[in-house]
């Protein structure tokens, strides 16, 4: 008969802090803590002396006072004499455009090439993985650097669109002009009545998702499906083109026109912009292309198969089956490069496009000489959006996850 | 009596031939080309525009002048072809930027030492000459910035009397690692601090050998994106095993400066922490201080490269079963052992592509110190664009730099599909 006995307890020794696993945690937490504060107090106490040697404050007043400098492209209205607040607004706003349209373009495009990269075709195959390798393996700003070069300097300056026989002339019946200055476009105009017409649009998509909803319920009940595709093009169409007749064309279009040495009216899209964006959207697109095409390989061939014995066919095993399976590991990445076109967009400065890095992190930080201030803000702003779209990536992959029992 | 009512084949009939569309040549394009009204139409499409390229760059390429002055020159001569001049007359500058033209062998021995010095880490069946590998480095260093050859060897000197410090100190006198670690550590600073600066200044006076000295200003070209860009892939992956380590560790302070760092390196674009190298740097770092711009970059390019590998190995560990980590804890290992042989091999087995994407990236990205104005090739390309004589030159020299930029990158790529081809150990 023996009774258990515990082992005579060790005493603390003070070695025991780093050998022992009871404590080495925590002492090595302890440790890395003071070091992590020890190094910021010194990044701080460096910067106030060297802001104290130059004779300079920490403050945001500057964002109050007038910027005196032109921005090119604006969405909102500014001049010279705005507030610094202002220019950084605008910066912002450029920005947040370039990303918009970058990422609308890149999408289109990524899909396009993605699916034509798994076509059975070995040709066109072929062609799309070399316009992948292409864009992925040179660098985001020589892509920017030369489409903005191609844009001005292989493009003809307006002055060659005058005369009777003019060496370049504008595409689409006499509406679109591509010159060295940029691209001009129509812009449409609202006369009056134009606001009937958005409404009447507006409620034919209400109408059009309505009667979605009521086709989806009638097939689940009944198991018969309605020519959906056709009877909402008809709806989205006709109505709005009807009362657009009826009202005498409310909404006309203003063409660019040539007067002295540059075009007039319409849409100006700067080269800048053009390259800029033209030029991220081509880059992210050969890696959402390989994102989409990853994803719909991910999709086991057991489901294709599958739905095509229960006699689906292959459009519709590619819309109900495929897809929807894809979707789930295709959008966290498709997102996360989006966010990667938005950050991109700060090469802005290589083609002198205004964006928020070239306001507020450019211009005002020399002319203000606040180089702490703005670039704290400026990191501000790219912070709360990748934050922002980060923590949509996570209620995405929360709600869209293959629920495990 | 049998008598003959049916006919009965003995014989079986040879197979005949598959039908001309199925096999061969015919059958190959039927199958791949035209299966179908919109895939014939798709090829037809395809070659039509493969072919319009071709015809306009194989004459335009072949003509190319290489041997002119000038641009002007070239137009004069055939307006319809490439003119290669622009590369002939400045394909220095464009690998080695403004280094002194009499020390282009040092850049150049560099990159040939580089060769040598990857490819024991790239195929194992070279692994003895790893030693290689670790000097190489240094001396790097020494033949690009060039000055007395012992002030860089101090460094590996100093190193290797540490490491022997330490290895004697667990063999004889200590069980514990950490304690010989800070003694270890402790010594190597005192070596550096005080017994360094003396050493050298006796070395050089007894052997000395030492190269002209080259700022770091005049480094410019792909010797530029090579050495941020290598230092960076270099530096950057084990700084991101231990962050995405840190991010995984159950202790929370280090969690959270690790999840801090990573979701802040991430949140910003690489141009602005270079903008911070670039500027701000000074209000950081004691009044006075001034340190090489190409060093500021290269840290900078390291830290943001390293948090992105932090997240793609996290990706690999989060895809290990938990079994891994409750087995090799079942079997006594430390939590660092388990991490050198169990986790680690597979996580970073899984995370290859996501490894060589991030090194893609890096390398793609060197080209962004041409807006904190060094001259990287991008950045090169609008000099030689600014000069009088090659003022409108545009495809030549473009092709170019993207040509070189393509062959590292997917050099790169088609290593790691190798690995990975290597590594896979289930079907």
């Amino acid at each position: 008969m023996s009774s258990p006995t515990l082992p005579p307890s060790e005493s603390f020794k003070f070695s025991m802090l780093l050998s022992d696993t009871r404590y080495r945690g925590m002492s090595l937490q302890v440790i890395t803590f003071i070091i992590f504060m020890a190094v910021f107090f010194w990044l701080v106490d460096n910067t106030i002396k060297n802001l104290a040697l130059l004779d300079k404050d920490v403050s945001f007043n500057f964002l109050w006072l007038r910027a005196g400098y032109d921005i090119n492209q604006r969405l909102i209205p500014y001049t010279s004499d705005s507030t610094h607040g202002m220019a950084a607004l605008v910066g912002i706003l450029n920005t947040l455009l370039v990303a918009f349209v970058g990422c609308i373009i890149a999408t289109v495009l990524g899909l396009f090439v993605g699916i034509l990269r798994l076509s059975k075709n070995w040709i066109v195959a072929k062609l799309m993985s070399a316009y992948i390798e292409g864009f992925r393996n040179v660098p985001v700003l020589l892509w920017i650097v030369m489409v903005f070069a191609l844009l001005t300097e292989f493009t003809p300056a307006p002055r060659a669109f005058k005369g009777a026989e003019p060496e370049a002339t504008m595409l689409f019946f006499e509406s679109v002009a591509i010159t060295n200055r940029g691209t001009y476009f129509p812009a449409p105009v609202l006369a009056e009545g134009a606001y009937w017409l958005l409404l009447c649009f507006g409620l034919s998509i209400v109408a059009v998702i309505y009667f979605i909803r009521y086709a989806n319920k009638q097939k689940k009940d009944t198991g018969k499906s309605l020519p959906t595709f056709w009877i909402s093009v008809a709806v989205i169409i006709f109505p709005t083109l009807i009362l657009f007749f009826a009202m005498g064309q409310p909404v006309s279009l203003e063409y660019p026109y040539l007067k002295g040495f540059n075009f007039k009216d319409g849409i100006h899209l700067r080269n800048s912009f053009l390259a800029l964006t033209l030029a991220l959207a081509f880059y992210t697109s050969a890696f959402i292309a390989e994102i989409v095409r990853a994803g719909i390989m991910a999709v086991s061939k057991g489901q294709s198969e599958a739905a095509a014995s229960l006699g689906l066919r292959p459009n519709k095993i590619m819309s109900l089956i495929i897809l929807p399976q894809a979707l789930r590991i295709i959008v966290p990445p498709l997102i996360s490069n989006y966010l990667n076109l938005t950050k991109n967009s700060s090469l802005a400065i290589a083609v002198g496009y205004m964006d928020v890095r070239g306001t507020l992190g450019g211009i005002t930080l020399n002319q203000t000489g606040r180089e702490l201030e703005s670039m704290l803000l400026l990191m501000g702003f790219y912070l709360a959006v990748s934050l922002l779209i980060s923590s949509f990536i996570n209620y995405f992959n929360r709600s869209f996850q293959i629920v495990v029992r | 009596m049998m008598t003959k009512i049916a006919f009965v084949r003995k014989k079986e009939i040879p197979p005949s031939a598959p039908p001309i569309t199925e096999v061969g040549l015919i059958g190959w394009l039927r199958q791949n080309l035209f299966s179908s009204w919109l895939n014939s139409i798709l090829t037809v499409l395809s070659v039509y525009f493969i072919v319009v390229i071709l015809w306009d760059f194989i004459p335009w390429a072949y003509g190319g002048h290489w041997n002119t002055k000038s641009l002007r020159e070239c137009l004069d001569l055939d307006p319809d072809v490439a003119c290669f001049s622009v590369l002939t007359a400045r394909w220095k500058q464009l690998l080695f930027g403004l280094y002194p033209a009499e020390e282009y062998w040092r850049p150049t021995l560099t990159f040939m030492f580089l060769l040598l010095a990857i490819v024991p880490i790239l195929f194992p069946r070279f692994f003895r000459f790893f030693w290689f590998s670790i000097i190489y480095p240094g001396l790097a260093v020494w033949l690009l910035w060039g000055g007395s050859f012992w002030s860089i060897s101090i460094v590996y000197i100093g190193l290797t009397l540490g490491a022997l410090f330490f290895l004697s100190l667990i063999r004889r006198y200590l069980k514990n690692y950490m304690v010989a670690a800070i003694l270890a550590f402790l010594f190597t600073a005192v070596f550096f601090l005080f017994i360094s600066n003396p050493l050298v200044g006796l070395l050089n006076v007894i052997l000395p050998i030492s190269l002209p000295f080259v700022e770091s200003l005049k480094m410019g070209g792909f010797t530029l994106s090579l050495i941020v860009g290598v230092t960076g892939i270099v530096a950057s992956f084990p700084i991101g095993i231990l962050l995405a380590l840190g991010r995984q560790s159950n202790l929370p302070v280090i969690k959270m400066i690790c999840v801090g760092f990573i979701e802040f390196i991430r949140g910003v674009p690489l141009i602005t922490l270079l903008f911070v190298a670039s500027v701000l740097l000074n209000y950081f770092l004691p009044p006075g201080t001034n340190f090489d711009i190409v060093l500021r970059v290269v840290i900078m390019v390291t830290l943001f490269s390293a948090a992105y590998m932090a997240e793609v190995i996290r990706g690999g560990l989060a895809g290990l079963p938990l079994g891994q980590h409750e087995a090799s804890a079942s079997l006594g290992l430390t939590y660092w052992q388990s991490q050198r042989l169990i986790i680690m091999p597979q996580a970073l087995k899984i995370s290859i592509p996501g490894i060589v994407n991030t090194f893609i990236g890096l390398f793609k990205d060197t080209t962004l110190v041409s807006i904190i104005s060094l001259r990287d090739p991008v950045g090169l390309a609008s000099t030689i664009r600014a000069d009088q004589k090659w003022n409108g030159i545009y495809w030549e020299l473009y092709v170019a730099i993207g040509l070189m930029f393509f062959i590292f990158c997917w050099g790169m790529s088609q290593y790691s599909q190798y690995l990975e081809r290597k590594l896979k150990t289930d079907k």
